[in-house]
This record gives C-alpha cells, sequence and structure tokens, in this order.
C-alpha cells in the first residue's frame, strides 16, 4: 500500500486547543488526513486520543482552532450543512454503539431509511449486503446486540458505519477486546473495505499489531499535540523517550517480528 | 463510493438487437437514485436471460448501493465472472467484486409468521409462568435474607452499622418532606368527601372519625409504603443492577464478601426502621390535614377534633396500622434488592428490572394490605 495515494486532505485540525476545567488536553495541535489513507493515532492513556477523534468528527468543540471536514470548516456550518456533512462520515465507537432496542439489521437500516429515504424493505435488502461486507453470518441480522459477541458487536458497528457509503471512517480502537485471531481478521477487513472503497480511515488504537498491518501512516500524539505524523518507519526511528519506548519495547518488536514474518 | 461527480440520472438499457442481449449501465447508480433503480431493475430482471451481458462504462459514479443492484440484476456469481474481462475505472473492481462476494452468501432465513392465536396463548401462558417464578424465587429470596439476619445478629462485628445509617438516611430521613406533604393533602381529600356526604344524615362531627380511621388503619402506612416502593425499590434496584453491570457483584464474591450481607441487610434493616417512622408521620400530617379542612369549613375547631379522637378511636387502630409498617418495609426492600440481582449485564436491563422493582412491591403492598384487613376483620380488631 502507498503511503500518500494522493496528497489533498480530508481532514485537518489546525491549531485545535481542547481543555475541561483547568486541565488541557490539546494546545495547538495540527493534524492532516490525506485521502484514501489509513492514519493511525497513538499515544499514551490520557493523551487524549479520543478527545481528538471526537473534536474531527464534531462531538467535542474545541475552545481554539480551526477542524476542516471534507472540506467544510466543521464548527461553523449551520445545522443542516452539518448534518449533511455527518452523513458523509462513518464512525466506529469503541463499544460499538448499536442501539440495545434495534436488531443488527435495523440498526444497519436506520440512517438508510432516515437519510436516504428509502422504504423498509429496500433498507433491509442493502442492511444484509453491509452485514454481509462487514463479514457477518446473515443470521446475524435478527439478533439484539445483546445477543452478540465483542467480535460480532464491532462487525455489526462497521456495517452500520458503512451504511451511508461514507467517504471518510473513523474507528475508535477497532481491536480493543478483541482475541488475536478476532483482531486481525477485523484488520483485514478494514484493508479490504479501503481497498474496495476508496475509504479513507482514521483509527486510534493501542494494537500495535493493527499499526504494522494496515497502518499507512501513524500520527503520536503527546506533549498535547502530534509530535510526528509520518510512515511507520520514520516514526519508530524518530528521537524521543516515549517513542522508543512505545515501539522498541518487548510488545512493539514482538509485533514488528509478527508483520515481518507475514510480509 | 460516493464521488463529487454532480448526480446525473442514473439509467439502465436492454440492447436486444445482437445476438446476446446487452444491458447499458449509465448515470450515477447510488443510494439517492437506489428506487428509481430499484423499479428499473425489478422490471428488466424478468426479460433478461442467462446470456446478458454487462456494459458498465458509461457509469459516472457507483457505490454499494449501485453495485448491489448491478447483482441483483446479474446475479452476483455471474457479476463475479464477468467481472475479470470488463473494462472498468479504477477502484469499482473492487467494490463491484467485494460486493458480489458479500451477495453470494446465503440468503437469511425468514423470520417465522405469527401464529395470532396461538401467539397470544403462548403469551399469556409465559407471562403466568414467570408470575409463578417471581413469586417462588422472592419466597426464596426472603429466606435468604432472614438467613443472613440470623447469622449476622450473634456477631456484632459483622453488624454494617455505617452503611445501614447511611441508608437509612437516604430512604428515609430524605423521604419525609414528600411524604408528608402527599398524606397532608389527601388528608385533607378524605375530610372534604367525609364531610360533602356525612352531610346529608347531618353528622359531619363524624368526619373526625373517618379521617382519623382511615390515617392510622390503612392510610397512613399505605401511602407511606406506596411512596417508598416508587422512591426506594426502584433505587436499590438500581444501584444493586448496576453493580451486576459493573461486575461488582461478582468482586464481592471473589473476594469472599457475601453480597447479601454487605448490600441486602443495610438496605433492609434501614427500610425497616424508616418505614414505620415515615408511617408515623404520614398519620399525623393525614390527621392534621383533615383537621386543617375540619377548622376551615366545617367550624370543628382543632380542640374539638383531637378531643373526639381520643374519646371516639381505640389505640388498637393504631398499633394495627403501624404494625404493618416492618412487614410492607421487608417485602419492598427485598423485592428492590431481588430485582438487582436479577439484572443481567446491560444498562437496558438495569431499566427494565427497575420498572419491574417498583410494579411488584405495589402490587405485594396492596395484596399483603388486603389480606391483612381480611385477617383483623375474622379476628374483630
Amino acid at each position: 500500500m502507498s503511503a500518500a495515494k494522493s496528497t489533498d486532505a480530508v481532514a485537518e485540525a489546525h491549531g485545535v486547543r481542547n481543555q475541561f476545567g483547568a486541565q488541557v488536553v490539546h494546545d495547538g495541535l495540527d493534524l492532516t488526513v490525506r485521502r484514501g489513507e489509513v492514519l493511525a493515532i497513538v499515544g499514551g492513556s490520557g493523551s487524549g486520543k479520543s478527545v481528538l477523534l471526537r473534536t474531527i468528527i464534531g462531538l467535542n468543540r474545541p475552545a481554539a482552532g480551526t477542524v476542516r471536514l471534507l472540506g467544510e470548516d466543521l464548527y461553523a456550518l449551520d445545522e443542516e450543512a452539518r448534518t449533511r456533512l455527518e452523513r458523509r462520515v462513518g464512525v466506529l465507537f469503541q463499544q460499538g454503539a448499536l442501539f440495545s432496542s434495534l436488531s443488527v439489521a435495523e440498526n444497519v437500516a436506520l440512517p438508510l431509511i432516515e437519510h436516504a429515504r428509502l422504504d423498509a424493505e429496500e433498507a433491509a435488502r442493502l442492511a444484509a449486503l453491509k452485514i454481509a461486507l462487514a463479514g457477518l453470518p446473515p443470521e446475524a441480522g435478527d439478533k439484539l446486540p445483546a445477543q452478540l459477541s465483542g467480535g460480532m458487536i464491532k462487525r455489526a458497528a462497521l456495517a452500520r458505519a458503512l451504511a451511508l457509503d461514507p467517504e471518510i471512517l473513523f474507528l475508535d480502537e477497532p481491536t480493543a477486546g478483541l482475541d488475536p485471531i478476532g483482531a486481525a481478521a477485523f484488520d483485514r477487513l478494514i484493508l479490504t473495505l479501503r481497498d474496495a472503497f476508496g475509504l479513507t480511515v482514521f483509527l486510534v488504537t493501542h494494537d500495535l499489531d493493527t499499526l504494522y498491518t494496515i497502518a499507512d501512516r501513524v500520527a503520536v500524539l503527546a506533549n498535547k499535540r502530534v509530535l510526528i505524523a509520518d510512515t511507520l518507519e520514520k516514526v519508530a526511528d524518530a528521537q524521543d523517550d516515549w517513542i522508543r519506548e512505545y515501539f522498541h519495547g518487548p510488545r512493539g518488536r514482538a509485533a514488528e517480528a509478527a508483520a515481518a514474518r507475514t510480509s | 463510493m460516493v464521488t463529487n461527480t454532480p448526480d446525473r440520472a442514473a439509467t439502465i438499457e436492454l440492447d436486444a438487437a445482437r445476438g446476446t442481449p446487452l444491458l447499458r449501465a449509465g448515470g450515477a447508480w447510488t443510494l439517492r437514485h437506489y428506487h428509481e433503480l430499484t423499479t428499473k431493475v425489478d422490471a428488466l430482471r424478468t426479460q433478461v436471460g442467462d446470456e446478458a451481458t454487462l456494459d458498465l462504462s458509461a457509469l459516472t459514479a457507483l457505490d454499494t448501493a449501485g453495485a448491489q443492484l448491478l447483482g441483483a440484476l446479474a446475479g452476483p456469481r455471474r457479476l463475479q465472472a464477468a467481472l475479470a474481462d470488463m473494462e472498468l475505472a479504477p477502484g469499482r473492481r473492487e467494490l463491484l467484486a467485494a460486493v458480489a462476494d458479500a451477495m453470494t452468501a446465503p440468503p437469511p432465513p425468514r423470520a417465522k409468521k405469527p401464529r395470532y392465536l396461538a401467539d397470544v396463548l403462548e403469551h399469556i401462558g409465559e407471562a403466568t409462568a414467570t408470575f409463578w417464578r417471581h413469586i417462588a424465587d422472592l419466597l426464596v429470596f426472603v429466606g435468604a435474607v432472614l438467613d443472613g439476619i440470623a447469622r449476622t445478629v450473634p456477631h456484632p462485628r459483622r453488624w454494617r452499622i455505617d452503611a445501614t445509617v447511611a441508608m437509612l438516611e437516604q430512604t428515609g430521613f430524605n423521604a419525609v418532606p414528600i411524604v408528608a406533604l402527599l398524606t397532608f393533602l389527601v388528608g385533607a381529600v378524605v375530610a372534604f368527601l367525609g364531610a360533602t356526604v356525612l352531610a346529608y344524615f347531618g353528622a359531619t362531627i363524624y368526619t373526625v372519625s373517618l379521617v382519623t380511621y382511615a390515617f392510622l388503619r390503612e392510610f397512613g402506612v399505605l401511602l407511606a409504603a406506596i411512596l417508598m416502593a416508587g422512591r426506594t425499590a426502584s433505587s436499590f434496584a438500581a444501584q444493586i443492577g448496576s453493580m451486576r453491570v459493573n461486575e461488582e457483584i461478582d468482586a464481592l464474591s471473589v473476594l469472599g464478601l457475601d453480597p447479601l450481607e454487605m448490600l441486602v441487610l443495610p438496605r433492609v434493616l434501614a427500610m425497616m426502621l424508616a418505614l414505620p417512622i415515615l408511617t408515623f408521620i404520614a398519620m399525623v400530617c393525614g390527621i392534621a390535614g383533615g383537621m386543617t379542612v375540619c377548622a376551615v369549613s366545617l367550624n370543628i375547631s382543632p380542640g374539638m377534633f383531637l378531643a373526639t379522637i381520643q374519646n371516639e378511636i381505640d389505640p388498637l387502630h393504631f398499633y394495627i396500622g403501624l404494625g404493618k409498617a416492618p412487614i410492607f418495609a421487608f417485602l419492598i426492600a427485598a423485592i428492590g434488592c431481588l430485582e438487582g440481582f436479577r439484572v443481567g449485564g446491560s444498562a437496558q436491563s438495569v431499566g427494565e428490572h427497575t420498572t419491574s422493582a417498583v410494579v411488584q412491591s405495589i402490587f405485594t403492598v396492596i395484596v399483603v394490605d388486603a389480606i391483612a384487613a381480611i385477617f383483623c376483620m375474622e379476628m374483630n380488631w
């Protein structure tokens, strides 16, 4: 996979400052997500990875700075334009965030019915396709979220995120809580979907294996800003104690070795 | 994938002039045109045989919705086969292949058809079975709580004084204003009713007996208990239920601590102390409400009101009313805690069981009160 298929930016954060009370999470943060790439955000616990994701998808208004998503100034848009923009974005929340009173198929069909104005039967047919694309067996569509395993919840949530054919997909810790086999399969699924649909993928992760298998670029979040955003090799060689510890600690070395074996 | 190409109308034409029929798809095959395309595709599907070939060169935009329709039109397997020797814009081949792959999965089994009458009967049967199971569970739980009390009483070190006092504040003290206000209002309403009816017989003075009798024997304890069922049973169920969701109950057991002793006994004991006190407050406030109405609209002065109570009312009624309070309290607390333990893993379940705790405890309180009334009648109390 090429690092940058093209250089135009799908999402940009400029001088973003986020704070909760006296606690400053981000200060003067800049980040660019390029079209067609898989950008992984890494950082220690509490470094504000999820806050950054929420800021870029419009759930957390920054105290300062601008966020441009798909070419629009996200926080300057009026309600209607915001809604139009949000339809072009898919988000997979960490716990899946499936609507617990709806079956999986209904979860996926909901945005299709509400936004694409399809009737129930058409939406159900498309929902079944998205469920299959997310790698779930067809009978999973009738199940309620409470009846699914962790891996199936992630896949169902991915099917819902893909419902409206988004241009950019945001994933918050997609492989957290999955067993290694499930996590590896999920990584492959994301790559397949990226290649098939030309998606841009923005993911927050702690999973080093995910970084080595699917990330085109890695952005390291530390000291309230993006320390470095580049290809994995360049980031891993950066002169920074935290980065060295992260990529060259025992787990980092194991993941690197595993990636080298498979490729 | 959605592209920035302006959305032109999507078209599909059947060109049957030459030997093999040719399907020419053009325009934007996207979600936006899904509805109109579905109609066209459904109409064409009956006409095309297995021989038709696809020409996708005129497509301006394609997303998964459009790809699904192409798959439905040509059949996913034929689309897969045809992909290899088709000329396609970059990215389209992968998209079509992925969708065709996904579509070859077997269709899901259809949900079973409703069987109207049978479903109704099944539902009634299930509800009845659940009802009896709940009663059996409650009896088992009541036994376990009594057993827990019996085991804990001889060991003062295991008394959870702090937890009990905290619960007493939460369930008793904090509930005083609402109990006092509501019973005062109900007392006034009963006095009005009594005065209106008794005026026909020129017996308005008996309003005093009516209000006092009703509140000492029934209304004081019943109103306090129903308020507690709404306020406390629900909070017990929610507290213990969210602890279950969090696996805190399991953590307690693993640490060798008894959840019954840690969580249930303080709540049950606090409730059994709180409800009699609240019942007493309810009686006083209800009678005060009646007294106010009597003073304002019936010219029965408070002094006369109290003298009538002293002369007419047997203290037995007070003891009967107050005696029911600990029993109701025990049942309400036990049902609240039991529903909390029944919570199964999700936040939604917490909500369901909280509701269930309120419904069951109000139901139980009224049933037990009716049984007590019959008992007292037979005993001539």
